[in-house]
Order: C-alpha cells, then structure tokens, then sequence
C-alpha cells in the first residue's frame, strides 16, 4: 500500500507502524511519530495499524528558536 | 526567577538554530551562561540522521531544554507537536507558538489560548508566544500559563521593543507573573531596556546566532541582561524635560 511519509510517498507491506518504523530505519533512534494529525506514543507504535493513504510524520529533535 | 517551581539563575534563554555550526553553537551556549535553550523538531531526513548528532550536542551542554511548536499554525497541529516533543524530549515545558501569518510570524492568539488551555489540561508547562495584548494575556494565565512570553518585535527582525508603552503596561499589569521578551531583540541594547522595565528574562536567537561572532555577542547579551536587571534593581531616576544641574550651585565661583 502506498503512505505519505514525512510529506513523500512510501510503498509498504507493512501495516503496523512500529514495523513501518524498523523498515525505514528509525528502529533504534530517537524519534516522535504520529498518524494522521495525531500523536502516537511509543507504546501505541505496536498497536497501531496504517491503511492505504495515511499520513505519518517521524520527527526527530532539531535547531530550534 | 522562578518558573513553574524551576529555579533560573540565568535570565538569558538561547534558541540552537542558524548557527554557523554545532561547535560555535555550543560556545554561544556558554558565553551566554544560559541555563535553557529552545529546540523544535522536525522530519528526519534520509540517511544523515542529523537529528540524533544535535540532540547528543544538547545533552552535552547540561542545560534545560524548551522545545517550541514553531511552524504550526492549528491548534491540532501545535497541541500534537507539544506531545511528540515531550516524549522526545522528556519534559513537560514548551514553547507555544500558534502562528497567524506566514509573512509576520505573528501568533494566532485565538488559537494560541486553545493549545494552551488544552495542554495545561494535559500536565504541559506551557510558555506561550505572545503579543503584547493585555486580554489575551489574562486568557492565558485563565487557561493555566504560568508565564507570559510577548514579542518585542517580529521574529527573527532585529527591531528590539516596538512597543514600549505596551511593555510597560503589561509588566504593572502582571507585576507577580514572570514575563519574557521573546523574539525581536536584534541588539544587546534591546535586551537591557527590556530587562530596565522589570521584564524578568530574554529570550533569544538571531541576533546572536547571525552574529559576526555568535559566542562574542552572547557574551555581550549576558552582559546586557544583567546590567539591565540591576538597573531595574537600583530603581532608576525618572525622566525629565528640563535641564537640573548635578554639580552644587551653592559656593560657584564668580558670582555675586
């Protein structure tokens, strides 16, 4: 199924977001996420699942004013 | 200063963006004697990771962070930023920007109430972006700000206090509530005035991290904020319009 990563597409077979994560490679850094406009804790990475379209964002810390 | 129970020698807060690298960054940090510097996040980008390194630069430096929630302009979008920011960065303190305009960066202050409501609920230790707006002010500390940060210019303009009438107001206004300059100080200056007024700390970015020389000009603003703090201090002498002699009349020579 095709996601919206970070503002760009992403072609996945993976439907759980902790899994999505692993798969692109922010399986061991310090990241937040969220789906859709909505925070997911860490937690909840295991339990929530991603359909077709969704819109994730994997922020991580940065420079800030 | 106090803020929600934490203890700040320092009444310098530094922003980490715009400097010439990571290295000059931290000399600023400590030419300032800041005791919290802001942070954001932002997407992680590709295979540089960049993120991680920056985040292991602020650990090092031992200060407090304040993450922001710049670049937001809904409610939804800043409230879900604060959290993912609180997980990240493990505290409960944000910097609160809603912002309205694109081309000003001037808060939303509709909005701006809204967040801030919904994350004191939440357990947030919320440092708004402000104007300096006396009813928006009030509906801030209502929905359970416990300091007020108001703009001395627009963000990133340099321009120092615009409004010095408003500023002056809003600190008798609120004379219990600690209040911070943030955004606009474009000199050392500015800053001191601001600390004159009994505003009770600055918060800064720019102006430092465009400098010339970033540490140098941090450590010019450490200088400033406390020169203006004890100015503000030793109670200064009010203005007049006239001329008064400081040297004694009494024993002038050549007189009759």
């Amino acid at each position: 199924m095709k996601l919206i990563v970070n503002g760009e597409p992403v072609q996945t077979d993976r439907v759980v977001l902790a899994d999505l994560l692993e798969q692109l490679g922010y399986g061991n850094i310090v990241v937040a996420t969220a789906v859709n406009g909505s925070f997911v804790p860490v937690p909840r990475r295991n339990e929530t699942s991603l359909e077709e379209g969704d819109k994730v964002e994997i922020l991580a810390p940065m420079q800030g004013g | 200063m106090d803020v929600y129970g934490t203890k700040l020698t320092s009444r310098l807060l530094l922003g980490t963006s715009q400097y010439p690298s990571p290295a000059i960054l931290a000399e600023a940090v400590r030419a300032a004697g800041a005791e919290v510097v802001t942070v954001s996040l932002r997407r992680e980008s590709g295979a540089g990771r960049a993120g991680q390194g920056f985040w292991s630069l602020i650990r090092s430096l031992d200060v407090k962070v304040l993450p922001n929630t710049a670049g937001c302009h809904t409610v939804k979008e800043a409230v879900a930023t604060a959290q993912m920011a609180r997980e990240v960065f493990g505290t409960s303190w944000v910097k609160l920007e809603v912002i309205g305009h694109h081309d000003t960066l001037q808060p939303d202050v509709f909005g701006l109430v809204e967040a801030a409501r919904i994350l004191s609920e939440d357990g947030f230790q919320v440092f708004p972006y402000t104007t300096d707006d006396l009813i928006v002010a009030e509906k801030l500390l209502e929905a359970g700000c416990q300091v007020l940060m108001p703009w001395g210019a627009p963000i990133g303009s340099g321009r120092g206090l615009n409004n010095l009438f408003a500023l002056r107001s809003m600190r008798s206004h609120f004379p219990d509530i600690p209040l911070v300059v943030d955004a606009g100080i474009g000199l050392p200056s500015h800053a001191a005035q601001a600390m004159e007024l009994g505003y009770d700390a600055i918060l800064l970015n720019t102006a430092v991290a465009k400098a010339g020389e970033p540490a140098r000009m941090a450590a010019a603003f450490r200088l400033a904020v406390e020169a203006g703090r004890e100015a503000f201090l030793a109670d200064p002498m009010e203005p007049r319009d006239m001329a008064a002699p400081s040297t004694p009349l009494l024993g002038t020579a050549f007189r009759n």
